[in-house]
């Protein structure tokens, strides 16, 4: 087989998305020969079209707020870098309290994003009401805050990686998909899909909710499982809403819920429905507007009015702790799994993608070995995420 | 200040509505009341209602119809489509010039659960389609949900103010198409199981099998059916050229709204692009609302519309230019004139060729899509769904009506009523209204004069048979078999008792009479006529017209009278040679003058061809981007949003594909972009189970 003369690339990714565009961006740019291969018949029409755009650092665990920070500094300086608007927006993150149950919860993990020295703080009442002046001020206990984070267009900027990617020699191969891998001695020979074969001796799993399946053509098993979400879209009004406004309670049907004003002047906002609705199916279902429209306005009763223009179903490809899976797979050698984005693929992806420039070029740095045992492959998966 | 209402109307009766008063940018104008602000402000002369964000563009009606959001106001401090609010006393109107401010409200409403119904049969849209379907459900006692988000039942029906043609047994024909839709509606309301719900809109089909209406415009509700009929119509194509957005740029459903239902001239001076049956007809609309037709071009070599409206809008006056198109609609802050050009065999403009004429308004109507995204998503998700009318296959509302009964029995079956089967006849009747006009063939003249004998225009083989009814000595001939087939008069000169009625009822004005009884030389000509009675008079003088439109002569008018059975068509009598009698055909309505290019073209130099009206793309950018390669619909909204906006897509996705194509790439390389709901935009509130419009208002 290996005799065959197929093209051969230092590296093939599978999955164009919010990991991969960027993956193929970084890995282009340190001078490899990169393949994309996916199976939509565009860059990004998988989940990545699907993300809302949030963007924040304030996570509670080091390798996410690592990744994002970074990812956080690539977004913020896309534009004045590369020329493409993707429309970064520092408007901020809060997470809002209503009950004692969430201030605590709040407090709690505030305690240890600081101790990471994440830009985070507790705003009470009057201070919250000065950021978000449209929050229902009845019972507001008041409410975390983190400034330097904030939204981009995960259409824009998930077309901008591949774009530049393309300009500094990437090759991208959509409508094809993976049917095979080459595997000989344990190591990654090369790929096969419905239309060609490709050789390559490093392969990188960026497949989102289809991970496991393409984790599987190598035999490995990877507990990463698709649950959905539905979000939506209004229209354009002028700019009132700074920051994103996630509120945790949890009600009938939903664990919480968050929106944003995007840099357009719409509105987007999604749901976290409990309980999980598994699986590959993102077909709308009458169920998400009534339950969001009815804790939106409860949480912002100026929000009314604005019109609803479009909604839709986006997967989030789980892991058992809610934490990412990045790293070499054990027994195949040059296969490297970046999966299980757990619904922040967008945020993730471009911290990510250095990250697995670095894998490739042997170049991991000390903060990395610090933050890789959190999203090591073959870590115990039963620990649990302070706050998803 | 101008006042642009139509106050005398040939068909429509005009209603004595109160006189009401509003404010526009703060000044006071006055309104009838139970109008749409958009009515309101047409009739004051006021047609840019704001300006787009993104690059200032004026904005204001598109397509009356609720769908776009290029008609938004601010209606006392809220964002709203001028089309589909009514105005009311004192109401404070403001243009809308860039992003609205949403207004600040502090007290959280009522919220309400959203209902749930079950029923046997939804149907969407009360068309010609769904009325009948519904109907023929209504008489077995089916229970049925019939929505449709205008204020009345017909669909487009109700803009139609002249006679339908078709099969007079099946299908109404002859009989005006408003008052079709009052026949059906009437009828329709004598079953109390079909439901009908008036203003309320279809959502979307969500993948529970459930359907979400929007019911009287403000509540929110989910129906779940056991089966889904789509009647939804069609929309209208829409095309780029320089300056397609200009305010006074208008689809032909907007054009006929504005006038047929608002009352208002939205044009002094009217040029329409498209000769097919819409384009003609609303041609010939205008011509009766007192409204210039300055011209009409068609790129292909021939009007894909019925000959007899072509001709029909010829003898009037109107000049007809096919193997022409249009350049551009030029002016600033609205329509002052058009440039058109003759195009070659692949529709290229033809350099040399290019004329202005001046004219206040554009009327594009180059055909029709259908509305079918219900329908699809029906089937995706596995419902029980039917499809009729325009939104399964463009065709005549005739036959829209025929295959709306035929989706009611088999719907019927569907249920289990033991209804038998539907007819081979229904079916068969059903592609006969269906089928494109026949080729021209020459006019054949009787050779006798003597005595009274009609004279037969109707030279085209279309579905159409009033004539051979209205003949109350069966001389006028058609195939019942195949009503395709062109009428013959059977008799001579001397067995017709020139009772007028096939000159008054024919639906193409495609028959006159001539009587030699009185005098051989100078033979009495009746031409149809439905216009104000006004400007024709006894004695007057008029240019008699040929088929065709080239005028004959000066003749005088010896009367213009009504016949008893005929319905507001009237029937003029001139007197003309026996050499040119017979070739008169009808009466030239508008002076030349109107028709005259100007003494220079004017060349268009801003690069303004819009694709996405919403987002302000142009077909520059599209075509760039198929060039560099990109074949996903998807990738294009990514990049340019064409087709994120407001209204979802309607009227740029035909002209995406439509640039695919002209970039030479097959249809089948191309994916097709992503649909979802909503079909509308609709306020976040609605979808909470806020109730009613006073929940609305700003504190």
């Amino acid at each position: 087989m290996t005799k065959l003369n197929f093209p051969h690339y230092d590296v093939i990714i599978i999955g164009a998305g919010s990991i991969g565009a960027p993956t193929a961006f970084f890995l282009a740019k340190s001078g490899f020969k990169v393949l994309v291969i996916d199976k939509f018949p565009s860059v990004g029409q998988g989940s990545s079209k699907r993300a809302i755009g949030g963007i924040r650092a304030t996570h509670s665990d080091p390798a996410k707020i690592r990744l994002c920070l970074r990812s956080i500094e690539i977004f913020s300086t896309w534009k004045e870098l590369y020329g493409d608007d993707i429309d970064w927006y520092k408007g901020g993150y809060t997470f809002v309290a209503y009950r004692e149950q969430e201030e605590i919860t709040l407090k709690e993990l505030l305690r240890k994003q600081k101790e990471f020295g994440l830009n985070i703080n507790w705003l009470n009442k009057e201070e919250f009401l000065e950021i978000v002046p449209d929050i229902n001020p009845n019972g507001l206990l008041g409410g975390t805050y983190s400034p330097d984070d904030g939204s981009a267009s995960p259409l824009l900027a998930t077309h901008s990686f591949y774009r530049q990617a393309m300009d500094l020699g990437a090759v991208f191969h959509f409508n094809e998909s993976l049917e095979e891998l080459i595997i000989s001695n344990g190591k990654i020979k090369g790929v096969k899909t419905n239309l060609s074969t490709y050789g390559t001796d490093l392969l990188i799993n960026a497949a989102g909710p289809w991970a496991k399946q393409v984790a599987k053509l190598a035999e490995i098993d990877i507990p990463v499982d698709p649950d959905s979400h539905e979000a939506a879209i209004t229209e354009s009004v002028a700019h009132f809403l700074n920051p994103m406004v996630v509120d945790i309670r949890p009600q009938p049907g939903s664990s919480n819920f968050y929106f944003y004003q995007h840099s357009t002047g719409q509105i987007i906002f999604c749901i976290t429905p409990k309980p999980n609705i598994w699986g590959f199916n993102v077909e709308e279902t009458s169920e998400f507007l009534p339950m969001v429209a009815k804790r939106m306005i409860d949480v912002m009763p100026r929000l009314q009015n604005i019109r609803v223009r479009r909604t839709w179903r986006g997967l989030y490809p789980m892991t058992p702790d809610g934490f990412p899976i990045i790293g070499w797979a054990n027994n195949v050698e040059g296969f490297l799994l970046a999966a299980g984005t757990c619904g922040q693929g967008f945020m993730l992806g471009p911290g990510m993608g250095e990250l697995l420039q670095r894998f490739v070029t042997n170049s991991l740095t000390e903060q990395d070995h610090e933050i890789l045992p959190y999203v090591a492959p073959d870590r115990d998966f039963s620990g649990q995420e302070l706050l998803k | 200040m101008t006042d642009y209402r139509i106050k005398k109307h040939p068909i429509l009766p005009i209603p004595d509505l109160a006189e009401i008063q509003f404010f526009w940018k703060g000044q006071l104008l006055s309104a009838k009341k139970g109008e749409t602000i958009s009515a309101a402000l047409f009739a004051n002369g006021i047609r840019v209602f704001g300006h787009h964000q993104k690059d200032q563009s004026p904005q204001g009606i598109f397509c009356a119809n609720g769908q776009c959001s290029q008609c938004m106001v601010m209606v006392n401090g809220i964002p709203q489509k001028a089309c589909m609010e009514e105005v009311t006393e004192g109401l404070h109107v403001e243009p809308l010039d860039g992003f609205p401010v949403l207004p600040k409200i502090e007290e959280i409403p009522g919220m309400k659960n959203i209902p749930e119904i079950t029923i046997p049969v939804l149907i969407i849209g009360g068309g010609p389609a769904g009325l009948s379907a519904a109907l023929e459900l209504g008489k077995l006692g089916v229970k049925v949900i019939l929505l449709d988000d205008k204020h009345r039942l017909g669909g487009k029906l109700v803009l139609q103010t002249h006679r339908f043609f078709g099969s007079t047994k099946a299908v109404f024909a002859g009989t005006r198409g408003i008052d079709i839709a009052t026949k059906l509606e009437d009828e329709l309301r004598e079953y109390s199981c079909v439901d009908i719900w008036l203003t309320s809109t279809a959502l979307a089909v969500f993948s529970d099998k459930k359907v979400g209406v929007l019911k009287n415009g403000d509540t929110y509700i989910l129906i779940k059916p056991e089966i889904l009929l789509v009647s939804t119509g069609a929309r209208e194509k829409f095309i780029t050229f320089n300056g397609n957005t200009l305010p006074g740029v208008y689809g032909a459903g907007a054009f006929q709204t504005l006038v047929n239902r608002d009352l208002v001239r939205p044009a002094e001076k009217l040029f329409i692009i498209g000769g097919g049956n819409v384009g003609l007809i609303t041609g010939y609309h205008a011509l009766q609302a007192g409204i210039g037709v300055v011209g009409l071009v068609e790129a292909l070599p021939e009007c894909g519309g019925y000959k007899v409206h072509k001709d029909k809008l010829m003898r009037m006056g109107v000049p007809i230019m096919t193997s022409h198109t249009i350049l551009s609609a030029n002016g600033n802050d609205k329509v002052e004139s058009i440039t058109i050009a003759q195009v070659d065999e692949k529709f290229h403009p033809i350099p040399g060729t290019e004329k202005s004429f001046e004219c206040d308004s554009i009327l594009v109507a180059v055909g029709l899509d259908p509305v079918n995204e219900f329908y699809k998503k029906g089937i995706d998700y596995g419902m029980k769904t039917f499809v009729a009318g325009d939104a399964e296959e463009i065709a005549e509302a005739s036959a829209a009506i025929i295959v709306g009964k035929i989706r009611g029995m088999e719907i019927a079956q569907e249920l289990g009523l033991d209804v038998g089967s539907v007819p081979e006849s229904l079916y068969r009747t059903s592609e006969i209204l269906k089928s494109k006009p026949g080729s021209y063939k020459k006019i054949q003249y009787p050779e006798f004069e003597e005595g009274v004998f009609p004279i037969i225009q109707c030279t085209q083989e279309i579905p159409c048979d009033p004539c051979s009814a209205l003949c109350p000595h069966g001389l006028i001939f058609i195939d019942s078999n195949d009503i395709r087939s062109t009428p013959v008069f059977l008799g001579d000169g001397f067995c017709c008792e020139a009772c007028e009625q096939c000159v008054a009822g024919c639906p193409g004005l495609a028959i006159t009479l001539v009587d030699y009884r009185r005098n051989l030389d100078m033979p009495t000509i009746s031409v149809p006529y439905e216009f104000n009675r006004d400007p024709i008079q006894q004695k007057d003088v008029v240019t008699a017209m040929d088929t065709e439109g080239q005028p004959l002569g000066e003749f005088e008018v010896l009367s213009v009278h009504a016949i008893p059975t005929s319905d507001r068509t009237l029937v003029v009598h001139l007197q003309a040679p026996r050499e040119i009698a017979k070739k008169i055909a009808g009466i030239r309505m508008q002076e030349s003058q109107i028709t005259h290019p100007m003494d220079h073209y004017i060349q268009h130099l801003d690069d303004d061809m819009i694709v996405c009206r919403c987002e302000r793309v142009k077909a520059g950018e599209i075509r760039s981007l198929i060039r560099q390669g990109i074949r996903d619909f998807n990738e294009i909204k990514t990049i340019t949003r064409a087709g994120m906006g407001s209204c979802g897509g309607k009227t740029c996705t035909s002209i995406i594909k439509r640039i695919f194509r002209e970039e030479g790439i097959p249809d089948e390389e191309v994916t097709d972009q992503t649909k979802r709901p909503l079909f509308m935009e609709v306020p976040l509130g609605i979808f909470a189970g806020v109730n009613g419009d006073e929940d609305l208002i700003d504190d």
